[in-house]
């Protein structure tokens, strides 16, 4: 078990190094100096030279990649040209709301999602499990970005009941210590901010976790339908237990294993999908800030975000393979 | 002789297959839409009733007709600058097929190519592969797609290079490990016996049996594409802003959203129809011309 996990780590490691190659390559491709952009009109060439040379830019390509890489492993992200702030620092104050918001998305989409599955295998032999399945394939077919743009049209104008954009009302006081602003007032018992918070995530939330619920519940209906064949709950349902005990108590734990595995694949993807999500509602978060780096050309701030997401996407993956090992006995001593 | 026999049994029968698909409900219905957005975009200028350019302030956020304060021939309104909104979303057809049907080509060949011989060769190739599929899911596709076209400057081209760098590995994964359970499959083992070249096992016996998925994933990916093209128009980065797209439209919309709605909600609802369409074609091709889902 130790090999296999020193392992993945070693190939997540590996594949941390190759997205620093891809991020530093695009990067130079890109078109425009960075030097000419971070220094103001009046250089001479004398100071432009120096500022190279500081930055290690007259070196060849293979030593700049290493001085990129060492400041990048001391924590040093630059400064972002659009904002004049240090990019690490931007990072760290967006990422509590990406984080709030990608989690809120992922319990919804668990919660949705089982509730379809149990549904659908409840009522497997009923004609409406042909209508849950359509709503399904609806529910997994159409992406984040889609789904976003009809909650706009839905709950923002059609029947305005929810907010357009922001992440809470700017009238009401906020003096949060940290970014977790939903679990923060929570935690004070400030129930009348969580509840205009709430309201702002609900169609950001709805956007991200509607496609995820519907591969969860697909591959949780398929697992569970299978789970219910087996002979272990044959003989508890001869022994009396009710369809939904059956469901929830005996066939659910041979059925959630696999579904927490992909679950944790496809959050990659839902994290993914909030570059564009918080963009369409103008929530204050990491993606929002990803595409106005990319307009503004600020490079610096794009390394930044990319290499976060990518820090992100690996460490996720890294612990599910974790978690597959350890609630797998027969991997246990692989 | 022998090799006929086998190459035979593993697609025989390919006529009744083909016949069953096109009577399928699913591929029916998603093939007729996609069919009527080809003839949408082929035949744009003839069929759009204006030009998808022409300004007239004096007939601005008209709304569609059934609404008060219609004008005839504006059937679904115009925006704020008094274009007609269905003769943009007609023309707007063409960059999002065009866009969607190059990329997926391009991204299924490369993604194809890739997974056959990774999952034949494996070894070192394989090891490659691999590694830069894990390289690839590490970035957030849609920040990546945008990164790639800021980098190559707007453009249909861009665009099209985007979607395709994007979404190769989504062949390859499935192309790879396809192939590797063909590797095992009996009728490989024979041509191997037999004595045919490796290359020619991979393009003559195990391509045929892998083009079943890959058809499928083709499908999907044409639905996809268009979604990437709309989001990187809507964030101002796809062709120009003088051609219409519907991810031009839906931006543009935003904006007047509470002035003039019916601009943001065509295109949407052409996003979202062409999805759907895309989705039930590939599922219906997939249930009826996999051979191994026919077994």
């Amino acid at each position: 078990m130790i090999g296999l996990i020193t392992k993945r780590a070693g190939m997540a490691a590996v594949t941390l190094f190759g997205v620093a190659v891809v991020v530093f390559g695009l990067l130079r491709v890109a078109p425009g100096d960075p030097i000419a952009m971070m220094i103001g009109p009046g250089a001479t060439a004398d100071d432009i030279l120096r500022l190279r040379a500081s930055y290690g830019l007259d070196q060849p390509l293979i030593n700049q990649f290493w001085i990129w890489l060492g400041s990048l492993l001391q924590g040093d992200f630059g400064t972002s040209i659009s904002r004049r702030i240090d990019v690490g620092q931007l990072l760290l104050e967006r990422l509590p709301a990406t984080i709030e918001l990608a989690l809120m998305a992922l319990l919804v989409s668990m919660v949705l999602g089982g509730f379809i599955a149990i549904i659908g295998t409840l009522w497997r032999r009923h004609w409406a499990s042909g209508a849950i399945d359509g709503v399904n394939g609806v529910l997994l077919a159409i992406p984040e970005f889609v789904w976003a743009l009809a909650l706009v049209l839905a709950l923002g104008v059609a029947f305005p009941v929810l907010p357009l954009s922001g992440r809470i009302n700017p009238s009401l006081t906020t003096d949060f210590r940290t970014g977790f602003s939903l679990l923060e007032s929570l935690l004070i018992f400030r129930f009348d901010l969580a509840a205009d918070l709430a309201r702002h995530m609900t169609m950001p939330v709805l956007a991200l976790a509607l496609p995820l619920a519907g591969i969860i519940a697909r591959v949780l209906r398929e697992a569970l339908s299978e789970a219910m064949m087996q002979d272990y709950v044959t003989l508890a349902r001869v022994k009396g237990m009710s369809e939904l005990r059956l469901i929830l108590f005996e066939a659910m734990r041979n059925a959630i294993g696999p579904t927490l595995a992909l679950t944790g694949v496809q959050f990659t993807f839902l994290i993914g999908g909030t570059v564009i999500v918080e963009k369409i509602f103008s929530y204050p978060g990491l993606g929002n800030m990803a595409i106005d780096a990319v307009v503004n050309r600020d490079f610096p701030l794009i390394q930044g975000l990319v290499l976060m997401f990518g820090v992100i996407f690996i460490l996720i993956n890294l612990l599910v393979d974790f978690a597959v090992v350890a609630f797998n006995p027969r991997l246990r001593h692989g | 002789m022998v090799d006929v026999t086998i190459t035979a049994a593993s697609h025989q029968n390919w006529k009744p297959i083909v016949a069953a698909a096109f009577s399928d409900p699913k591929v029916a219905v998603g093939g007729g839409f996609i069919l009527l957005l080809i003839i949408l975009a082929l035949g744009a200028d003839l069929i759009a009733p204006h030009d998808p350019l022409a300004q007239d302030l004096m007939l601005g956020s008209l709304p569609p007709v059934g609404m008060a304060g219609t004008e005839p021939g504006y059937w679904l309104g115009t925006d704020d600058l008094g274009r007609d909104v269905l003769s943009r979303f007609i023309h707007g057809t063409r960059i999002a097929l065009t866009v969607a049907f190059v990329a997926a080509t391009i991204a299924a060949t490369v993604g194809t190519v890739v997974g056959l011989l990774a999952g034949y060769f494996g070894g070192w190739i394989d090891v490659v592969v691999s590694r830069l599929i894990e390289i690839w899911m590490a970035f957030p596709a849609v920040l990546l797609s945008i990164l790639i076209v800021a980098i190559l400057g707007s453009g249909m081209h861009s665009v099209i290079i985007a979607i395709a760098i994007i979404d190769w590995t989504r062949f390859a994964r499935v192309v790879r490990a396809e192939t590797m359970a063909q590797r095992q499959a009996d009728y490989v083992t024979a041509s191997t016996v037999l004595g045919f070249s490796r290359l020619g096992i991979l393009a003559g016996e195990i391509l045929p049996n892998v083009l079943w998925v890959v058809l499928g994933l083709f499908t999907l990916e044409l639905g996809l594409a268009v979604v990437i093209e709309a989001i990187l128009s809507f964030v101002g980065l796809s062709v120009s802003s003088d051609t219409p797209t519907w991810g031009g439209m839906i931006a543009q919309g935003r904006g007047i959203i509470y002035q003039a709605w019916w601009v943001f909600a065509l295109p949407l609802a052409g996003l979202l129809a062409t999805v759907l369409a895309f989705n039930q074609l590939g599922a219906g091709l997939r249930r009826s011309l996999d051979p191994v889902m026919q077994r």
